[in-house]
């Protein structure tokens, strides 16, 4: 029952986009010995799921977004020690490599992208934006990332999304990961023009296409 | 001579604005990842003719080519030491091809950065950036600070105030409602319009942004929300996208005309073009709303 309740408001405090509620939340659920793990899952993702949610149907915006994904960033930061402790590690769905493509600079929705895809339980690596192909390939292979996210905002950039899988087959990478594409001028069918695996349209739907890409 | 461009908007005429700088820039062989900002010291007659293009196009207000020419943008491209050279240069050439006859916009937009709370820019930076910004393109002989893109309402505030701080001209605000109708940070049109009337500015609008069509929603929730101001009218040529390695833009110059007219029905007072447009759009509005020459 009580535990209910705490569940509950730490969905809020994610809802609400609260950092510090969410974190006093966390340090709550310690001292009552609640599972850590069950926390993030119960309370807090949750919250984000409602977000994410209310992101996708145009109700809620950046700020929202970017204030929720802080709030879910510090609960988990408060949770670590914790999850240490008691040898339990939060399942990791995938490693994921994001980033912006060369000469792009757009930066604020592959961010969110990032950050959704941290919130639901991927190891994110972001690179940020006006990245070379070649760093994407190095941190591919650095961290033998499952998927790697090409964000691409202009129409002259949109091509360097094409050399990034050109890269990554050259070194013998193609076949051991899986591409996703996105950006404003991307679309279904540009994805499957270069041979990329996926396409998503916002970072719900990202969250989606990466969580089939491994299987989950 | 021109009158004030506050005077020749009192009088009830339509000003056509110019098209997009930047892909035009791009279409013209700025390499990419290169802003339009470097061409104005490094390539002027590439700036200069393409203000001609829209001037004989029919553009009778056109914008000069620093959108990105505020500090916190000319950063990432390392040309911060020359802030006050670039926008002051970028405004004597759209001076100088605009003559004495056509008015000149200074074109300021976002810094690129997120405010604070969701970033690290304070508004008193974001305040002494655009300043800086807008007593350059003042010092080159501007009629307006033209502010445009802005999604943050924030970010927007800084912008005016910086402007009147550096100078006694006229501000203009347009906004980017590119998500169902809002900014992307959640700005609706009417909070939009009434913030920047209550600050002052003279004109404001809607540009860039999603499908041209859903200005149309925008222009009435604007003018009901300041019934005082101008309204402006720039939208995109439609969101582009790939096809078969071909740009595609949805909107034809033909179709942005006809929408350009039924702005004016709705009140704009200056219409005009952003991203994915070319002189061939502002020719088509102009012929719609001015007949075939432009008055
Ligand atoms: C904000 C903005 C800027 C800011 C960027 C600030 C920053 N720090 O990121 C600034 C002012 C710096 C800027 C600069 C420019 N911009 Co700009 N910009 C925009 C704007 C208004 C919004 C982009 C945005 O942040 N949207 C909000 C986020 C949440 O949405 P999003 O980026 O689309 O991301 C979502 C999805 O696309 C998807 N997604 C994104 N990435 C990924 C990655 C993966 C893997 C997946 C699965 C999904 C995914 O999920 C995201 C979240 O839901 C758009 C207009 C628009 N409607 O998109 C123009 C726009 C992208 N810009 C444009 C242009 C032309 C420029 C400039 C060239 C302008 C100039 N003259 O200087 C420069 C280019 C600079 C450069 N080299 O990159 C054009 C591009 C036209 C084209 N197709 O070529 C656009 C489309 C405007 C238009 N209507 O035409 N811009
Ligand atoms: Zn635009």
């Amino acid at each position: 029952m009580v535990r209910e309740r705490i569940f509950e408001e730490m969905a809020q405090a994610v809802i609400d986009g609260l950092p510090d509620k969410a974190r006093a939340l966390a340090h709550d659920a310690i001292q009552a010995g609640i599972d850590p793990l069950e926390a993030i899952e119960r309370g807090f993702k949750a919250g984000m799921d409602v977000v994410g949610d209310g992101f996708a149907k145009g109700e809620l915006f950046i700020p929202d977004l970017m204030m929720s994904g802080e709030a879910m960033k510090a609960a988990i930061a408060a949770l670590e020690p914790e999850l240490m402790k008691r040898k339990q590690q939060r399942q990791v769905l995938g490693r994921v490599v994001i980033g912006t493509v060369q000469g792009d600079i757009h930066e604020i929705g592959k961010t969110l992208v990032a950050t959704m895809l941290a919130a639901s339980g991927f190891e994110v690596h972001d690179l940020g934006v006006d990245v070379s192909p070649q760093r994407f390939v190095d941190m591919v292979r650095q961290v033998d990332a499952n998927v790697v996210g090409l964000s691409a905002l202009l129409t002259t950039t949109l091509l360097n999304q094409e050399t990034v899988i050109l890269t990554l087959k050259e070194a013998g990478l193609r076949d051991k990961v899986k591409v996703i594409v996105g950006g404003v001028p991307a679309s279904p069918e540009w994805a499957e023009e270069i041979g990329a695996d996926g396409y998503a349209e916002n970072a719900t739907e990202a969250v989606e296409v990466v969580k089939r890409m491994v299987g989950v | 001579m021109r009158p004030a461009i506050l005077d020749r908007l009192a009088s009830g005429q339509v000003l056509i604005a110019d098209g997009a700088t930047g892909t035009m820039l791009q279409s013209a062989g700025l390499p990419t990842g290169v802003p339009g900002e470097a061409w104005v010291l490094d390539r002027p007659e590439q700036i200069l003719a393409l203000h001609r293009a829209y001037l004989e196009a029919g553009s009778q207000l056109i914008l000069t080519t620093t959108f990105g020419g505020s500090r916190a943008r000319l950063a990432k491209a390392g040309l911060d030491h020359q802030v006050e050279a670039i926008n002051r240069r970028a405004a004597e050439l759209a001076r100088q091809a605009a003559g004495d006859e056509a008015y000149v916009g200074g074109d300021i937009g976002p810094t690129g950065e997120m405010m604070q709370p969701l970033g690290k820019l304070t508004y008193e930076t974001a305040v002494e950036f655009f300043a800086e910004q807008a007593r350059a393109l003042a010092a080159g002989g501007v009629d307006v600070i033209y502010i445009e893109t802005m999604s943050d309402l924030n970010e927007a505030r800084a912008a005016v105030q910086g402007a009147q701080q550096a100078c006694d001209l006229p501000v203009f605000c347009t906004f980017s409602f590119d998500t169902r109708g809002r900014t992307n940070m959640g700005v609706r049109p009417s909070q939009a319009a009434q913030t920047m009337a209550a600050l002052g500015v003279a004109a404001v609008g809607a540009n860039c942004g999603h499908a041209p069509e859903e200005v149309l929603e925008i222009l009435p929730q604007m003018r009901e929300a300041a019934p005082e101001a101008y309204l402006i009218a720039k939208p995109n040529a439609g969101i582009p996208r790939m096809v078969q390695r071909q740009v595609v833009y949805d909107a034809t110059p033909e179709r942005m005309a006809e929408l350009a007219r039924q702005y004016v029905e709705l009140g704009a007072r200056i219409v005009g073009a952003c991203c994915g447009s070319s002189p061939a759009h502002i020719s088509a509005i102009a012929a719609a709303i001015h007949g075939e020459r432009g008055s």
